[in-house]
């Protein structure tokens, strides 16, 4: 379990890097459903099996494929580097280990070596249960912000 | 023999610090956009390990809510990508300066 929860972070924190480094969209678009794939393998660990499905499906499935479809139609090529400011350069990695440090204390410092309980029971009846009972009207408000984005995207893609 | 939350929560932060640097550095708008799912998948990395923390199932149907909210974003950004390059041709961020003074 530790070494599974090791290997898939370990795998996910360097196909993040890839994406955010990589200068070929394509390869970052691919090494971005790695990320996702290997997320899927932290959710099974955590219990919630319908998190990870749901990753798997409609991340690395739908939305990838629409990102790759785009990147194929718009033929984007090997991006060539701006030229960012000096200071941006220098200041920039010690702020981010600076900012990154401190989550990770207050994290560490705000959970002091608790224990993970046992596993819940959430399986897809659990979240179906709490999904049309408590959360009735936020998920018809997503309902409705679904349907703008459908119309949305159809607004934005017609030639003018 | 169980990982305790803190791992979780330090994943998490990376994936964050990488997507921001991500939006930050980049200059190609899907990268952008794929650093900014970087970023909702952090979020949902903390809602599910929170839930496990805390013993209850509200934090994976928010998990979910984030995962519709990144598709309907990835959606409506690549339409705007997609309306952008008709019209200017480029992809690139800093080349999109229509509404600069």
């Amino acid at each position: 379990m530790v070494i599974l929860f090791y290997i898939a972070a370990i795998v996910a924190i360097l196909a993040a890097l890839g994406v955010v480094l990589q200068k070929t969209p394509v390869y970052s678009a691919l090494l971005l459903i790695v990320v996702l794939c290997s997320l899927a393998v932290i959710y099974l660990l955590l219990g919630a099996e319908f998190i990870a499905f749901i990753q798997v499906i409609v991340y690395a499935g739908a939305i990838m494929v629409l990102f790759v479809l785009v990147i194929m139609l718009l033929n984007a090529r090997r991006e060539t580097p701006g030229q960012g400011s000096r200071m941006a350069r220098w200041l920039g990695g010690p702020l981010l280990v600076v900012f990154l440090a401190e989550i990770v204390l207050a994290a560490w410092r705000q959970f002091p070596g608790a224990a993970s309980p046992p596993p819940l029971n959430a399986g897809p009846a659990a979240i179906g249960q709490l999904l049309f009972r408590s959360y009735v009207l936020p998920f018809e408000v997503t309902s409705i912000l679904i349907l703008v984005a459908i119309l949305g995207a159809v607004v934005l893609a017609k030639k003018s | 023999m169980t990982i305790p939350p803190h791992w979780y929560l330090a994943l998490g932060t990376g994936l964050f610090t990488v997507g921001v640097v991500g939006v930050l550095t980049r200059r190609n708008v899907i990268v952008i956009l794929m650093s900014i799912e970087l970023i909702l998948n952090a979020v949902n990395i903390n809602l599910v390990a929170f839930s496990r923390m805390f013993h209850s199932v509200d934090g994976q149907v928010f998990a979910i809510f984030v995962i519709t909210d990144a598709a309907a974003e990835a959606a409506i950004g690549l339409g705007l990508i997609i309306a952008l390059f008709r019209n200017k041709e480029t992809v690139n961020a800093d080349e999109i300066d229509l509404l600069k003074w």
